[in-house]
């Protein structure tokens, strides 16, 4: 059975401090630009706040792992490599990276550093795994949410790495780092922009029976009942009417959250190493409740007790959760 | 099922919710002004988060209040002031949910994804300066609704209890 590293979202230096107080061993954030997946307005690190924040962490015995988890655009590459060598002046532990570009800047100039693969590289083979292990030195992959706990454990005794699955939060399935959903419907790419539904081109509508309806980019993607739990604006989790279904369908995924509570002592013995919380874009309280929540959670599992976790359903998209495709292939 | 009513029931029927009650405002107006200063003067951090939505204009609807808000976070011409619901001045961006739940998010209690989930709280308007104004009252740690108390003395601090009381329930 492995430790369980309880690597938790940070949106706010003052989330961050909430997630180290809370028990993160390491704690997850990126700046106020495009170099970062969660690239989201009033969020995110400027440099003075990580360097604060990292010192803050460390001083804790926590460990701050810094996203550039996105892909540089042709003739951008500079912003990229000033904020890997930003993050290694101000002392992070790990980058989290996807391109490949970025992860050759970072294991030629930074070899002492860590690095993490993001889930936005889509890695879910041993093959595409051991690539990035032996071409960057890769330490950490985080597997894509796509595969069922027996499939996790024999990707473990293939790969000369270790595992980090996400436990809880958005239940992402698209093919990470490849949709293109919403650089369809905004022209803005979710991939290089890091921002998946632009917040400027977000609008909610309610009507005077209450019904709501969300639109990006002036395309209607939901509407919900006056009476309905509602979601996030992304297109993935929209409702679309069409000849077959006219009174609308979940086309892609429906607004659910990933919740493993249950599944942490199998997870642990299949050799998952870190446990993510997902969640950079949501409050404290959040970041509080689910920390510390899981942080019980993951002691007791160590300790051979039997987890006890406080129901997070209220924190969950449309206050649903799933297990998914980790507890079977047909979650759906 | 007894359903004999209480005494004092029916006095209670005859109450006007609290939000239908006529107002005078102008004597919140100086009081409301104070309260942002001190906020704009302990929390300088929250209006650089704001960025360029620090000339956005919010109309913060308290839904069971005889009032709104309106909020213009620019530091050089700070407003926040109370507005009547039928004549709310231009705004960019309105909030709307009752007095107990905004409360809860002002101390960091809720998280606000969750309960715009619950559809307890409605945003109409710019989506993205109302996402900036979450985020940067979000990292503002401790409590505004501390400051501001404190502000008040030992009235203000009373004052906060029963809110809190009324907002989270007793012992918060």
């Amino acid at each position: 059975m492995t430790t369980g590293e309880l690597v938790c979202p940070a949106g706010t230096p003052a989330s961050l401090r909430t997630a180290v107080d809370a028990g993160a061993d390491s704690v997850y954030c990126g700046y106020q630009n495009a170099t970062n997946a969660r690239n989201f307005p009033g969020l995110n690190f400027t440099p003075d706040e990580l360097g604060r924040a990292v010192k803050y962490a460390h001083d804790k015995g926590a460990k701050v792992l810094l996203a550039l988890n996105t892909y540089p655009p042709a003739g951008g590459f500079e912003l990229w490599k000033d904020a890997a060598d930003l993050g290694a002046k101000l002392g992070v532990d790990a980058y989290i990276v996807a391109d490949m570009g970025v992860c050759d800047y970072i294991a030629t100039t930074h070899p002492d550093k860590r690095l993490h693969l993001s889930v936005q590289a889509a890695a879910a083979s041993p093959d595409a795994i051991r690539y990035y292990v032996e071409k960057f030195g890769v330490k950490r992959v985080v597997l894509p949410r796509i595969l069922t706990i027996p499939e996790i454990r024999e990707i473990k005794t293939e790969i000369p790495c270790e595992i980090e699955t996400f436990i809880f939060g958005n239940h992402g399935l698209m093919v990470e780092g490849r949709c293109s959903l919403t650089n369809y419907a905004t022209g803005l790419s979710t991939n290089m922009d890091g921002v998946c539904s632009p917040a400027h081109l977000v609008e909610y509508d309610r009507d005077d029976a209450g019904n709501m309806s969300t639109r990006l980019g002036g395309f209607t993607i939901d509407r919900f009942g006056a009476e309905e739990n509602a979601g996030y604006p992304t297109i993935c989790k929209g409702r679309y009417c069409n000849e077959q279904h006219p009174e609308g369908y979940y086309a892609f995924e429906e607004p659910i959250s990933l919740n493993l509570s249950r599944l942490l002592p199998d997870l642990m013995d299949a050799g998952v190493n870190a446990f993510k919380i997902e969640g950079r874009q949501r409050s404290r309280a959040y970041v509080r409740k689910v920390v510390s929540s899981f942080r019980e959670a993951v002691d007791a599992v160590r300790a051979g007790r039997e987890p006890n976790l406080a129901d997070l359903v209220a924190l969950t998209e449309g206050q649903k959760q799933t297990e998914g495709a980790f507890q079977t292939k047909k979650w759906r | 099922m007894n359903t004999t009513p209480a005494p004092g029931d029916a006095i209670k029927r005859h109450l006007p919710d609290l939000a239908d009650l006529p107002m005078p405002l102008l004597p919140l107006q100086p009081v409301l002004y104070r309260i942002v200063r001190r906020v704009a003067a302990l929390h300088p951090e929250l209006f650089e988060r704001l960025g360029k939505h620090q000339r956005t204009s919010f109309v913060i609807d308290l839904t069971d209040m005889p009032f709104a808000l309106h909020l213009r976070p620019y530091l050089p011409s700070l407003i926040l002031r109370a507005v009547k619901r039928d004549r709310l001045p231009a705004h960019q961006a309105s909030i709307s949910g009752d007095f107990k739940t905004l409360m809860r998010l002002l101390d960091a209690d809720e998280d606000g994804d969750a309960i715009f989930f619950s559809r307890d709280l409605l945003i109409e308007g710019d989506t993205e300066a109302i996402v900036t104004l979450r985020n940067a009252l979000d990292d503002v740690e401790g409590s505004i609704a501390e400051d501001v108390a404190e502000m008040f003395g030992a009235a203000g601090r009373l004052a906060l209890t029963r809110l809190r009381e009324m907002a989270h329930g007793p012992n918060h």
